[in-house]
C-alpha cells in the first residue's frame, strides 16, 4: 500500500511522523482546552443564575 | 533631560555592578572562547568577529533589567512619567546611558580582546567602528525589552528571550563588517544597514518603550 | 453589516459556533486528501526521489508558520487602535499555531535537508529565518504568560508582536545577507523558472488550502476558548465581589 520509498523511506517516513505528531498534538490540546473552558464556563454560570434566582426570591 | 541621563550615569558608575560587569563579562568571552575552542591561531582569527561581537552582544544585556526596574520599584518611574520631560525622552537618556556606561567600553576594550583571538590586523579599525555604530543599537533594544518587562518580578530570563531575537539584525551586520574588513572585502552594505538600524531603533523605540511603560505603570 | 460586528465577543462566539462544523470539514477534506494525493499518488523526483513527497507538509507549515505571524501583527494593532477584545484574544490563540507550523517547517525542512545536502542543519537563509520567527514566536507567547493582567499582557504583547515584526522583516534580510544558501528559489512563483513540476504543484496548493483552513479553524477554536476564559475572569470578580 505504502509506494515504494526507495532509500529515503525513513526521511519520509520521519518528517510526515513528526509533523502529524505535532499537528495532532496540537489540534487534541485545542479541543480539551476548549471543552475545560466551556465546562468551567457552564459552571461559573449556572453558579451566577443560581445567585440571581436567590436574589429575586423574596 | 541632561540631568536624568548624568543621574543615570552617577548610579551606574557608583553601584558598581552597571559599570565594570559588561567589560568583566566582555573579558571573560574572549578567554573563555580561545579555552573552548582550542589555541589554534588560524581558528581564532576566523571566529574572532563573532565571537567580540556575540561578547559585546551578551555583555550589553547584562544591566538591562535595572534599566527601568530600579525607578519603577521606588516609584520615581512614576514621577518620571509625569514629567515634564516626555516619557520618550527618558527613554532615550537612560538607553544613552547605558550606552556610555555599556557600549562605550565595549568599543574602547575591543581591540585589546581582539587580540587575544587573533583578529586580523585589518579587522581591528573595523571592529571598533561597527561596534560604534552598533552598540547604539543594542541599547536602545534592550531599553524596550526592559520597558516591556519592568512590571514583571523575575522578568529578568524573559527580558533576554524578547532582546535576543532582536539582536539578530545588528549581529549580523556587525560581525560581517568585521569579518569583511578583516578580509578586505567589500563590507559598506553592512555598515550602512548597521547605522541604519541604529537609527531607525533612535527614531522608533523610545515611543514603543514609552507605550510600553506607560501601560506597565496603570 | 460590518466585520467589525465580529469584535462583539457574543457575535463572535455565535457565528464561530456556526461556521465551525463547515470549516472542520473543508479542512478534513483539503488537508486529509492533499496529504493523501502527494503522499500515494505522485511520482518521485527524478533529483529527490522519494523525499520529494515532504514538499507537502514542509511547504504549507512554513506559508503558515508566516502567515500567523502576519495575522497576529494585523490583530495586535487592532486591538491597539481600537480596543476590540476579540482581536487580542485572537492573536493570542494564534500564536501556538503559528509556532508549531514553523517547528514542522523546521522539523522537516531538516529532515529533507540530509539526504538532500548531507547534513541535518544547514544555516541556509531560510531555515534560519525560520528558526529566528520560531524564537520570536516563543517570547511572544512567554509574555502573554507572563503578565497577570489581561488588559496589560494585551497592550504589551501587541506592541511587541508591532516592533519584534520589524525586526523579523529585517532578520529575513540580513540572513539572505549572511549566507547566499543552500535554498532553491521560489517553487510556486508565477514566473517559470525554478517553478514545481504541475503534478507536484496541484497536491500542493490542496495541502497549502488545507494547513490554511486548519489555521482557521484552530483559531476559530482557541479565539472562543480564550473569550470563554475572559468571561469566566469576570464572572469569578464579581462573584467575589458580592461575597
Amino acid at each position: 500500500m505504502i509506494p515504494d520509498l526507495g532509500k529515503y523511506a525513513g526521511a519520509v517516513l520521519g518528517a510526515y511522523g513528526a509533523s502529524i505528531l505535532l499537528l495532532v498534538g496540537l489540534v487534541l490540546a485545542s479541543l480539551w482546552q476548549a471543552r475545560r473552558m466551556k465546562r468551567a464556563l457552564d459552571a461559573v454560570e449556572a453558579r451566577a443564575r443560581a445567585r440571581a434566582g436567590e436574589a429575586t426570591d423574596v | 533631560m541632561r540631568a536624568l541621563f548624568l543621574r543615570d550615569l552617577t548610579l551606574a558608575v557608583r553601584a558598581g555592578g552597571g559599570f565594570g560587569l559588561g567589560l568583566a563579562f566582555f573579558l571573560l568571552v574572549a578567554v573563555l572562547v580561545p579555552l573552548g575552542v582550542g589555541p589554534d591561531q588560524a581558528t581564532l582569527g576566523r571566529i574572532a568577529p563573532g565571537v567580540l561581537w556575540v561578547g559585546a552582544l551578551l555583555a550589553c544585556l547584562l544591566s538591562l533589567d535595572r534599566l527601568f526596574a530600579l525607578d519603577f520599584e521606588d516609584g520615581s518611574l512614576d514621577l518620571l512619567a509625569t514629567a515634564p520631560v516626555p516619557l520618550e525622552g527618558v527613554v532615550a537618556a537612560k538607553a544613552l546611558a547605558h550606552w556610555v556606561v555599556t557600549g562605550l567600553p565595549l568599543v574602547l576594550a575591543a581591540p585589546v580582546l581582539g587580540l587575544a583571538l587573533n583578529l586580523a590586523p585589518a579587522g581591528y579599525l573595523w571592529l571598533v567602528v561597527s561596534l560604534a555604530v552598533g552598540t547604539p543599537a543594542l541599547s536602545l533594544i534592550g531599553a524596550f525589552g526592559a520597558a516591556l518587562t519592568v512590571g514583571l518580578k523575575r522578568g529578568g530570563l524573559l527580558l533576554y528571550l524578547l532582546v535576543l531575537p532582536m539582536y539578530v539584525p545588528t549581529l549580523i551586520f556587525g560581525a560581517e563588517v568585521v569579518r569583511r574588513g578583516a578580509q578586505g572585502l567589500e563590507f559598506g552594505g553592512a555598515l550602512v544597514f548597521l547605522g541604519a538600524i541604529s537609527l531607525g531603533s533612535l527614531a522608533l523605540l523610545p515611543f514603543a518603550a514609552a507605550a510600553a511603560i506607560r501601560v506597565n505603570l496603570r | 453589516m460590518s466585520i467589525w460586528e465580529y469584535a462583539n465577543p457574543m457575535k463572535f462566539m455565535q457565528t464561530s459556533g456556526w461556521l465551525l462544523p463547515w470549516v472542520t470539514g473543508m479542512t478534513l477534506v483539503c488537508l486529509i486528501g492533499g496529504l493523501f494525493w502527494g503522499f500515494f499518488l505522485t511520482p518521485d523526483d527524478y533529483k529527490q526521489g522519494s523525499t520529494v513527497k515532504i514538499i507537502y507538509l514542509h511547504v504549507p507549515a512554513a506559508i503558515m508558520g508566516t502567515s500567523a505571524w502576519f495575522m497576529m501583527l494585523v490583530t495586535s494593532l487592532i486591538w491597539l487602535v481600537r480596543r476590540h477584545h476579540v482581536s487580542a484574544l485572537a492573536a493570542k490563540a494564534a500564536a501556538p499555531i503559528g509556532l508549531t507550523f514553523t517547528v514542522i517547517g523546521l522539523v522537516t525542512g531538516a529532515i529533507w535537508g540530509q539526504p538532500m545536502w548531507g547534513t541535518w542543519w544547514a544555516w541556509d537563509p531560510r531555515l534560519t529565518a525560520f528558526l529566528i520567527l520560531g524564537l520570536f514566536y516563543l517570547g511572544y507567547i512567554a509574555l502573554w504568560a507572563a503578565v497577570e493582567d489581561p488588559d496589560t499582557a494585551a497592550d504589551l504583547t501587541s506592541v511587541l508582536c508591532v516592533v519584534g515584526s520589524v525586526f523579523a522583516f529585517l532578520s529575513r534580510y540580513a540572513v539572505l545577507f549572511w549566507n547566499q544558501g543552500l535554498h532553491q528559489g521560489a517553487s510556486l512563483s508565477l514566473d517559470a523558472e525554478e517553478n514545481v513540476a504541475d503534478v507536484y504543484a496541484w497536491p500542493l496548493w490542496t495541502c497549502i488550502a488545507g494547513f490554511l483552513l486548519l489555521f482557521v479553524l484552530l483559531v476559530l477554536l482557541r479565539t472562543r476558548t480564550e473569550i470563554r476564559a475572559r468571561r469566566i475572569a469576570a464572572l469569578l470578580a464579581r462573584e467575589r465581589r458580592l461575597a
